[in-house]
């Protein structure tokens, strides 16, 4: 592990050479197992995996082509279950509807279930500082939480951290003596959050899914927290991007499975609950007040650019597990809530103005196209990161054209056909051959601080090739 | 203009210049059964396999669940009003009412199930015929009672009968977490033990 800070280059690779052993190690060997684990349990269940996936990307795709029908028809159905939606533009407005609906409840305590979009407004802080107690309930986010860190992955949020590392966490937040062993860890915090859960005021969720024919709200959790979240408080409150829906149920099947797998390699969570309303008459817990809020936060704007495919995202995490850029920088690299390739793409669609402050992140990428084949919708990423790449350069964001590595002899490559499907070819070949080897001086530079995956190239050109035929 | 408008009319301008959206594709949802897991018998049989893969346990009358129930330290339950009766002889204290000011108390739960998926190994919970949620929740134990009848065998048909329940789980085995070192550890928030008692 390369431990000398550059001091030129990208950000990224600064980020990349300046983490430390222990957090090299635990992110690099958890993300391998992961992949592995997907693509072992894909192929073990499915004879044609890839297919399950264009199809999963093609309802997608259509529903993000006619959102205009699908949220109306969202907001339609929500309402007739006795749900309240609210739209928010952007964080500031999301963070005051949802500042005010506690308010109008007085709710002061809060358990809130992981929820990337509230990450995405930075919800915990704007609560804190308005007397708002607010825990979160999933342990990797509790503990992220009482360390005062950042998720540095968008399904396993400590994936950066070892035991020993939670146990001191654990010890200093008077959660007991000093115990690194994870069933410890684990009951500790079930002790500790049951009261949290019970003198609760409200639950914060986010939503998986939601189902524009039957307004259902699908959540899917392993540890329980989000039930809980929806048992003891009498109030929910859901923010939700606007790209979250799927048409109808039965869609459900699709992304149910491919979610699932390809987030953490089970074949199904251990709780997924499909939600569409305050509880049952006759059921004495969960909500009596439900809220829904639309959140947008530039999602229209990218829904209206070139790169609207990154909307399909179901944020499985697979991409980040697979990614050799990833594996090596570890996810605060990135800056921004969104790591690895997802957040090479949308984290800086979503900064809007801040976007040169992030031109570095597209460029963090190999274009290796294993993004593209672990994904369960099918993006394709690595076209998405040229067409940025692009952008970058238009709008002169320095962090855009400013290169290590210099990307001009791939950029040859790849503008010329012929050369292209040649070097496709030889992709094969790089399997067998130490990268390291490879004897062009910057390249070399690179591949000294990544490791490559194993090259299965070519679905992303003939996947490419299929959609301007169509 | 309300933040609803805008974010509709930006939505509606995004797609405007778009002439050919992309069509909602034809597929079968039989392609997403995984075919391996629902092989190899009946409903039942299937259910059985894929719950005790996620480390459920199946009983399958009472003289069964009786044997289970003795291995765990047992004293006070909550347990569904009409299900009590069929409960005696278990030596635990059971309330039917949910006490939220005892909610440490309670060690195990009995509530029914509306359904079962036998290619997931998930029971089905529906709001409205769970006598509490935090009684299928809070306790270590929880035994939902489920009719054979009520075996579906792929999740495509389970979900056609979602229906108009405000609130449907899918209760996949006990709850955990591999948020540790990504170390397997039941029993996080949820029950540490969950158990499928089948009935006719
Ligand atoms: S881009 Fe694809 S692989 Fe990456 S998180 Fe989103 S859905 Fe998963």
């Amino acid at each position: 592990m390369n431990t000398e800070i550059p001091s030129h280059g990208q950000p990224i690779d600064r980020f990349a050479a300046a983490i430390s052993g222990e957090v090299y190690e635990s992110v690099h060997s958890s993300s391998a197992i992961k992949s592995d684990k997907r693509q072992a349990l894909l192929a073990g269940d499915y004879p044609n995996p890839k297919h399950l996936r264009e199809i999963a990307g093609q309802i997608k795709q259509h529903t993000l082509e006619s959102l205009d029908k699908y949220l109306p028809q969202a907001v339609e159905s929500l309402e007739r279950n006795g749900v309240r939606v609210h739209f928010a533009a952007n964080g500031e407005e999301a963070r005051q509807i949802i500042g005010s609906l506690l308010a109008a409840r007085g709710a002061k305590k809060v358990v809130k279930s992981k929820s990337m979009a509230t990450e995405e407004i930075h919800l915990n802080d704007y609560l804190a500082a308005n007397g708002v107690d607010c825990i979160e309930t999933d342990l990797g986010e509790f503990i992220v939480q009482i360390d005062g860190d950042h998720p540095s992955h968008i399904v396993t949020p400590i994936i950066h951290k070892n035991r020993r590392q939670i146990a001191k966490s654990f010890e200093k937040h008077g959660l007991g003596a000093y115990n690194d062993d994870p069933e410890t860890i684990t009951r500790r915090a079930r002790k500790f959050m049951r009261d949290k859960y019970m003198s609760a005021d409200a639950g914060i969720t986010g939503a998986n899914f939601v189902v524009a024919e039957t307004g259902r709200l699908v959540l899917v959790t392993n540890e329980g927290n989000s039930r809980f979240s929806l048992a003891a408080p009498k109030l929910h409150i859901a923010l939700v991007g606007i790209e979250k829906l799927v048409p109808s149920d039965r869609d459900l099947s699709v992304f149910l499975n491919l979610l699932v797998r390809s987030a953490t390699g089970q074949q199904f969570t251990a709780y997924t609950e499909f939600i569409s309303g305050p509880h049952a008459s006759g059921q004495p817990s969960g909500p009596e007040e439900m809220h829904v809020v639309f959140l947008d936060n530039g999602r229209s704007d990218i829904l209206a650019g070139d790169c609207r495919e990154i909307l399909r995202c179901i944020r499985c995490g697979a991409c980040l597990n697979i990614c050799p850029v990833y594996r090596q920088a570890s996810g605060h690299a990135y800056r921004s809530v969104y790591p690895g390739p997802i957040g090479a793409v949308l984290s800086p669609l979503l900064a809007g103005e801040k976007f040169p402050s992030l031109a570095d992140l597209p460029k963090a990428s190999s274009l290796c196209g294993a993004c593209n084949d672990a994904c369960p919708v099918n993006i394709p990423i690595p076209d998405l990161l040229l067409r940025l790449r692009d952008k970058g350069k238009r709008e002169h964001a320095p962090l855009a054209s400013r290169g290590v590595p210099p990307m001009g002899g791939f950029a040859g490559l790849a503008s010329q056909p012929a050369l292209w499907k040649g070097a496709l070819l030889a992709g094969h070949v790089m399997n067998y051959f130490p990268v390291e080897w490879v004897p062009v001086p910057p390249l070399s530079k690179w591949t000294a601080q990544r490791t490559l995956p194993e090259f299965r190239g070519g679905e992303f050109r003939k996947w490419w090739k299929q959609r301007r035929q169509r | 203009m309300s933040s609803k408008q805008q974010i509709l009319n930006k939505v509606r301008q995004a797609l405007s210049d778009k002439q050919n959206r992309a069509p909602y594709p034809v597929y079968d949802t039989a392609e997403y059964v995984a075919k391996p897991r629902v092989e190899g018998g009946s409903a039942e049989q299937v259910f059985r396999r894929n719950f005790a893969a996620v480390h459920g346990i199946v009983v399958g009358d009472f003289e069964e669940l009786k044997a289970v129930l003795a291995k765990q330290p047992l004293k006070k339950g909550c347990c569904d009003p009409a299900l009590t009766a069929k409960l005696q002889g278990l030596h635990i204290e059971w309330e039917s009412e949910f006490n939220r000011n005892k909610f440490d108390e309670y060690d195990i739960g009995v509530t029914f199930a509306s359904g079962a998926v036998a290619e997931t190994g998930s029971l089905m919970l529906k709001d409205r015929a769970t006598a509490d949620r935090l009684s299928a929740l809070a306790p270590w134990v929880h035994v939902a009672v489920l009719k054979r009848s009520e075996i579906y065998l792929t999740l495509p048909e389970a979900l056609q009968r979602l229906g108009d329940d405000p609130n449907v789980i899918l209760v996949t085995g006990p709850s955990k977490t591999a948020d540790v070192e990504g170390i397997l550890i039941e029993g996080v928030h949820g029950p540490g033990v969950q158990i499928a008692w089948l009935v006719d």
